[in-house]
């Protein structure tokens, strides 16, 4: 049976003042077993899809299923099989680690010494044992997210919703989070996460699905995306101004595509066909041709590139759409009618 | 590794389901009071501060009709006073819960959907009965006495839990639509001050003016008061003859049936919204 088959959720948050259709009709498979992230940038949609298939919110429109059971009509045996981790680190700050995952636990229905013995497996694996019995607020962001996270998974859920599991962590904690993840999906899960992150998804899921206001504009895996972006790029910012009209002629010859410029910095971008004998290259062209430089650099394609190349604009932070990301609370006041 | 999944779980749960997550739910939640001693401590102290300010500072300018000792007439009022501001609380802890997504997580088990809410009910009349001990005790250090029966003064008590539990309701609802924790604190105590001021509380009704007595007689909180205020003998003056005069007791309880009667549905109905 597959994971999840979603065909066309819709979602439009009606406020007095404004409509916002956060899901255009978005469709989705993933296969059991097999990860998908969902990438985009903040108010595409991400959440609001996680938070349906998680049966927190209804859409106005559409179907899902997970695990074949119906996301409205089956939401109660649904919930007895996934586990949600989301990114605010929902774990209760004036009781313990332990205690927190023994409550989870209970309320997955699992035998009081069933969710003791759970807590305590948990606790070992995401390495909290030594503040299992120290209160939350007493632990810091990346063991708030790990505990978060083992609350999700108290009851062996075979199908795991990630959103944003790695946003506001510092890169020790990222990676950590990584290695975790990477571990459960060896496991045998099915994972759905989100992420703003090209490199994230590239790292963990088994095929992307890019979010733009709330519709699903590509899909593949990492690398067929960044086929369509076009693999590495340079980015080289000129001493002098007068000199990007040459410095573009030079690029144009080792580079495929087009030539971003930015007259402003100076800077020039283009996509490098052979990654860093290309970087080589330009280095030897532009001191051949006696242009100056103040830096250049060979960077991955970034979330921004892949919606430069598929949309044609860049991904717009919308950190005004409190929808997205709110917990609840905010975002039903929002809705207040 | 032989720790096998139980996947004999009814959906939607039954009755026992539903009072074993309430359990669990208000276990959490009592398990927080000692965790955050400020919220229980400042609770006390604003009483004990009423208590103090009333009885010593406006206390002798207040004449009881009737006679009697001041401090026996506003105990009782202090505790309904005490019952009646919780809902804050209850609104407080809510929209918290609500605001760190916990709700959230809850509403994503599958746990019985009323188990938050009854465990919040639960959990906040066991906190409410803390505090009246508390209070009570203070009380009788500043010579406040009980005159009649050990079972008028336990039904005065459970008076006074009911009157909690309906307050409880009124403090889900607001907790669930009001958006941040700062919002509801001022909302509820623009709501809740009135309520208890235009009362008995504090002041005999026949001091009021003519328009204002009918108010302060018919208000909950002084039915509840002078409910209790009957139920242990202490002094009880009434402006007027008429219901809220001659059966305080019923009063209370018809005024608790009709606050869970349009708040628990209210509570039930925005809960529900948010999966909107």
């Amino acid at each position: 049976m597959d994971g999840i088959v979603a065909e066309g959720l819709t979602k439009v948050y009606r406020s007095r003042k404004s409509e916002v259709r956060a899901l255009d009709g978005v469709d989705l498979i993933v296969e059991e077993g097999t990860v998908l992230g969902l990438l985009g940038p903040n108010g595409a949609g991400k959440t609001t899809t996680v938070r349906i298939l998680a049966t927190l919110l209804q859409p106005d429109a559409g179907t899902a299923r997970v695990a074949g059971f119906d996301v409205l009509h089956d939401a109660q045996q649904l919930r007895g099989i996934i586990g949600l981790s989301g990114q605010y680190a929902a774990v209760d700050e004036n009781l313990t680690g332990r205690e927190n995952l023994w409550m989870f636990g209970r309320l997955y229905q699992l035998s009081s010494a069933d969710a003791r013995t759970r807590a305590g497996e948990l606790l070992e694996r995401f390495e909290i044992a030594d503040a299992a019995d120290r209160l939350v607020k007493t632990y810091s962001g990346g063991m708030r997210r790990r505990l978060d996270l083992a609350s999700a998974l108290i009851g062996r859920p075979r199908v795991l919703f990630l959103d944003e599991p790695t946003t506001g962590l510092d890169p020790r904690g990222r990676l950590g989070m990584w290695d975790v993840i990477r571990g459960l999906v060896r496991e045998g899960a099915t994972l759905l996460m989100t992420t703003q992150y090209l490199e994230e998804a590239d790292a963990l899921a088994d095929t992307i699905a890019v979010v733009d206001h709330g519709r699903i504009i590509a899909r593949g895996t990492a690398d067929e995306l960044k086929g369509r972006v076009g693999g590495e790029r340079i980015e080289v910012v000129v001493h002098d101004k007068a000199d990007i009209g040459r410095a573009s002629a030079v690029l144009k010859r080792i580079g495929a595509g087009e030539i971003g410029v930015d007259e402003h910095l100076r800077r020039l971008t283009a996509v490098a066909g052979d990654g860093a004998r290309s970087l080589v290259q330009v280095v030897r062209d532009f001191d051949e041709a006696a242009i100056g430089i103040d830096d250049i650099a060979l960077h991955r394609p970034t979330l921004d590139d892949v919606f430069l190349a598929l949309t044609g604009h860049a991904a717009e932070l919308e950190t005004t759409n409190g929808e997205e990301n709110a917990p609840a609370a905010v975002a039903a006041s929002g809705r207040k009618a | 590794m032989t720790v096998v999944r139980i996947p004999t779980r009814r959906a939607g749960g039954g009755a026992s389901q539903a009072l074993r997550d309430g359990l669990i739910v208000a276990w959490r939640n009592l398990k927080r009071v000692p965790r955050i001693p400020e919220l229980a401590i400042f609770a006390i102290l604003q009483s004990i501060m009423f208590v103090l300010l009333f009885a010593y500072v406006f206390g002798g300018a207040i004449p009881l009709p009737g006679g009697g000792s001041y401090i026996e007439y506003l105990m009782p009022g202090i505790f309904a006073q005490t019952i009646v501001f919780a809902a804050a609380t209850t609104a407080i802890s809510m929209t918290s819960d609500l605001s760190k997504g916990i709700i959230d997580r809850f509403r994503s088990l599958p746990m019985a959907r009323s188990a938050v809410v009854s465990g919040r009910a639960l959990a906040d009349v066991v906190y409410n009965a803390g505090i009246l001990v508390v209070l009570m005790l203070s009380g009788l250090a500043v010579g406040w006495r009980v005159h009649s029966s050990i079972p008028d003064f336990l039904a005065g008590v459970g008076l006074l839990l009911v009157f909690a539990f309906a307050m409880v309701w009124i403090g889900v609802w607001l907790g669930l639509s009001v958006p941040t924790v700062e919002v509801t604190q001022q909302l509820s105590f623009t709501v809740l001050f009135p309520l208890t001021f235009l009362s008995n509380v504090f002041v005999p009704t026949s001091t009021l003016p003519s328009w204002l007595k009918p108010i302060a007689e018919w208000n909950p909180v002084s039915a509840l008061t002078a409910a209790t205020r009957q139920l242990w003998g202490n002094p009880n003056p009434f402006a007027a003859t008429g219901l809220p005069a001659e059966h305080p007791i019923a009063l209370t309880l018809i005024w608790a049936v009709v606050v869970v009667a349009i708040f628990a549905p209210l509570a039930a109905w925005r809960y529900h919204r948010m999966s909107r």
